[in-house]
């Protein structure tokens, strides 16, 4: 592999990502999955880069899920992105900064729709005011939350306390990078890197002194999308895209997966266990399975947070022998205890090599 | 093993690593002109039982090609040996002699059952 | 570097031919060298201005021609002795500035500060090559066995080495068809006609090579349209087994091994289909090339939509520009072969003559 032609690719596909004063807009069921991770990303803009970073109380889910899954028509959701922007108005801010990578194809989509047929934008505008009497403007940036760890993956390297390297054998350790579909195939100038060789990711690992794993199926989806998993029958597709790449990534024995979608890492994760209980097999070593981290979690990592305080007891798939391998320290029963000590409670179900 | 309710679905794609040759190749051995194959369809278009049931001479070849022999055993029976095809082939394959001899050997390489 | 045209016994010439004019020729490769010989001998003054310091232009980089395997030095060599005999003007490592019309004659500034005076000029600018790292999801110059039929031809030299990772030679080889033609991501929409049966002719030579090799070609259309291209054709399946499948191949992936991951469907079958190679040979279209598009905007001469230069009719007149006394010759005005090259060269010295005649 040659990777001066990577970075030709790279190069062709830069974009803008805005320098400060963000207005967030949550991911409605990443906080399910991964509870800790937006909580993460705010602790990193605010304490650690000092950024200005506002998120309005009222601001709402885009209703994405609902939008690709043909329950809620392409006016409805366009309202609802036109109020997030008069949120985003009001508070006098200009730069968005979007947690879930389906919203941030849903505005990126919703943006060039707009500036295709205006007549569509001012109908948009129509509707908003007579609906909540709210006006808006189109921000000037939108940038995915991951371009912004991207943007400032160098600081956060300067100033981590960990680093992506296997502390037993001294060598970089070997991440699989998994972009979400709707950050990049939808409109390749709108991701770091483009579509065929995403760079938001990797440029991260490397900062952080991992290693890219390149593998055949690198591009492939995961399976995630909205109506082949809503409706259980229909899972089938979801697991065995999620296995098909499992399979092409064994060879390179990969120490962990990232992955920018709120989507993309509950599936590598979840599914890990669903084919260990259907066919006994798994992808890590001993039994276990390949560690999948969001990249607020694999931020926080390196910049020596609690790997409890992120949540990433929640995984399915052990996250333990990552945090060996990088000696990060933690204590395993402390896991399932609040900071005054007292037990949340223990799953029933323990997944892939807990 | 514990039943999700959906399961693993099997891939369709033509893996052509997994592709098991020897039909094909003894029949290319016994009848060198089926190699020019174009798949340009003249002989189905004009096949007796093609235009009555769903045996598709074309896509028999391409089986072959592909290593399909599975499938191949039982479309096979139907072909009548009238030899209408090999009058259209453009590149004169002696077509009548490829079904026999895929008749013939498919026993030969029948694929074990899984 | 020659700071003067030099004129070779131009003067006795001169009172040979009452019509003898001066024709400046941009492009020293087979289409404005032919063109500059048959233009000599006609008994007119010939100016040839190159950019390179080399006269042949993409025909010193070929190895093989279709369809009969004849080696590119046959036509390099008469045409390099033509150039060293003939008496013509041959200016290298130039280029032109300005092209201005003074009533009948072009007034030429190059970029060695000569002045030319030119009574007709003909463009043989010729193509580049399409660059296949636009075509990302083929990892050309990422992967480390893509290459393309240029590349190809290089390693038919004799010099050449066929080897993939480890030293071995590949077991298993891909041709891709249409990369950089027919192909509206890559902003070519035409077909570069050439490249189907360069890869037929490469497939054909690789296996001579690599016997026990299996080669597979992925096309949409096999575009066999010139004297002997389908016999080729068939030769290549009756004789040396290569296999074509109809199907473009939609992206490759490095595997751990070097070996290639490849997809495509099988449109004939109508499934999809995935194998592992261990070299794929993109076979890149011609485009017309910052070459032609610069002189092209120098003269005020059109193009169409494609790059190449427009002609005043596609029947008659392919040799014309769309302005009055410049001329075209060779593939700047469309993806052509070396056969079709040197006739449409030969074409067009034959109507730059006959233009002069008629119109001075």
């Amino acid at each position: 592999m040659k990777k001066e032609g990577k970075i030709q690719v790279w190069q062709d596909y830069q974009k803008e990502i805005a320098d400060d004063h963000y207005f967030y807009v949550r991911s409605c069921i990443r906080q399910n999955f991964f509870p800790g991770s937006e909580q993460t990303f705010l602790k990193i803009l605010r304490k650690e880069l000092n950024k200005d970073i506002y998120e309005n109380p009222h601001h709402t889910s885009c209703s994405g899920i609902g939008y690709h899954s043909d329950i809620v028509p392409f006016d409805t959701i366009q309202t609802i992105i036109a109020r997030q922007f008069a949120l985003m108005t009001e508070a006098g801010y200009k730069n968005l900064a979007v947690s879930c990578i389906t919203s941030f194809g849903i505005y990126n989509e919703i943006i060039e729709t707009w500036k295709e047929f205006p007549d569509e934008l001012e109908k948009v505008r129509t509707f908003l005011k007579k609906a909540t009497g709210r006006e808006f403007e189109i921000p000037q940036n939108v940038a995915h939350a991951s371009d912004i760890v991207y943007k400032f993956r160098n600081k956060i390297s300067s100033i981590g306390k960990n680093r992506l390297i296997n502390q037993k054998t001294g060598q970089p350790l070997k991440i699989v990078e998994h972009i979400g579909c709707h950050y990049s195939k939808m409109f390749p100038c709108k991701g770091v890197g483009g579509a065929e060789f995403p760079y938001v990711l990797a440029g991260m690992i490397e900062s952080w002194g991992g290693e890219v794993i390149d593998y055949p199926e690198r591009r492939h989806c995961c399976g995630f999308g909205f109506r082949q998993y809503l409706i259980m029958s229909n899972r089938g597709y979801s697991v065995s895209n999620s296995r098909k790449k499992f399979e092409s990534m064994e060879p390179y024995h990969p120490d962990a997966i990232v992955s920018n979608c709120p989507g993309c890492p509950m599936f590598l994760d979840r599914w890990q266990y669903v084919i260990q209980e259907m066919e006994n097999k798994t992808y890590g070593p001993n039994g276990q399975g390949i560690p999948v981290l969001t990249y607020e979690e694999l931020a926080g990592l390196v910049l020596g947070y609690n790997p409890w305080d992120m949540g990433m007891q929640m995984h399915q798939t052990n996250v333990e022998p990552l945090l060996d391998k990088m000696e990060i320290e933690y204590n395993p029963d402390l896991k399932y205890t609040r900071k005054d000590g007292k037990m949340i409670g223990k799953p029933m179900m323990v997944g892939c090599g807990w | 093993m514990k039943d999700f309710g959906y399961t693993v679905i099997k891939q369709r794609t033509i893996d052509y690593d997994q592709f098991d040759g020897r039909l094909l190749k003894e029949v290319l051995e016994m009848e060198p002109s089926f190699k020019v194959c174009l798949s340009c369809g003249g002989c189905t278009a004009t096949c007796s039982a093609g235009d009555l049931v769903s045996f598709n001479i074309r896509r028999m070849n391409l089986m072959l090609r592909r290593g399909e022999t599975f499938e191949l055993e039982s479309e096979i029976e139907k072909c009548m040996l009238c030899g209408k095809c090999m009058l259209v082939c453009p590149r004169g394959i002696n077509l009548r002699n490829v079904i026999m001899l895929i008749k013939k050997s498919i026993l030969k390489f029948k694929p074990a059952k899984t | 570097m020659h700071n003067h045209v030099e004129m070779h016994g131009h003067a006795s010439l001169q009172k040979k031919n009452l019509y003898m004019k001066h024709i400046v020729i941009i492009g020293s490769g087979i289409a404005g060298i032919e063109t500059a010989s048959a233009l000599t001998d006609a008994g007119h003054w010939v100016t040839v201005i190159e950019k390179e310091v080399h006269v042949g232009g993409k025909l010193n980089n070929w190895t093989y021609l279709f369809p009969d395997f004849t080696p590119a030095e046959e036509i390099t060599k008469p045409l390099f002795s033509k150039f060293r005999e003939k008496d013509f003007s041959f200016l290298p490592n130039t280029e032109i500035k300005t092209v201005i019309r003074n009533n009948n004659k072009f007034s030429i500034e190059t970029s060695g500060n000569q002045q030319l005076e030119a009574d007709a000029i003909v463009l043989a600018t010729g193509y580049e090559l399409f660059d296949a790292r636009r075509k990302e999801e083929y990892g050309y110059k990422i992967y480390d066995h893509v290459i393309t039929s240029f590349d190809l031809e290089q390693l038919f030299k004799p010099e050449g080495k066929l080897t993939v990772a480890f030293g071995k030679h590949p077991k298993r080889i891909a041709f891709v068809h249409c990369v950089g033609s027919r192909d509206e991501k890559s902003g070519n929409h035409y077909c570069s006609k050439v490249c189907c049966i360069t890869g037929v002719k490469q497939a054909i030579e690789l296996k001579k090579r690599i016997p026990e090799a299996e080669i597979f070609c992925f096309y949409i259309d096999l575009r066999m349209y010139d004297k002997h291209f389908e016999e080729l054709y068939r030769q290549a399946q009756e004789k040396y087994d290569i296999q074509f499948i109809r199907g473009r191949l939609s992206e490759a992936s490095e595997n751990i091994d070097k070996s290639l991951l490849i997809k495509a469907e099988d449109t004939l079958s109508g499934r999809p289909l995935k194998m592992n190679v261990d070299m794929l040979v993109l076979l890149v279209g011609m485009e017309a090339g910052e070459g032609t598009t610069t002189v092209a905007r120098t003269c005020g001469v059109s193009c169409e939509e494609s790059g190449f230069l427009k002609t005043q009719d596609s029947f008659l007149k392919s040799n014309f520009s769309d302005q009055e006394g410049i001329f075209l010759a060779g593939s700047c005005f469309a993806p052509m072969s070396v056969h079709d090259t040197i006739l449409h060269a030969r074409s067009a010295a034959q109507e730059v003559n006959d233009w002069l005649k008629n119109n001075n």
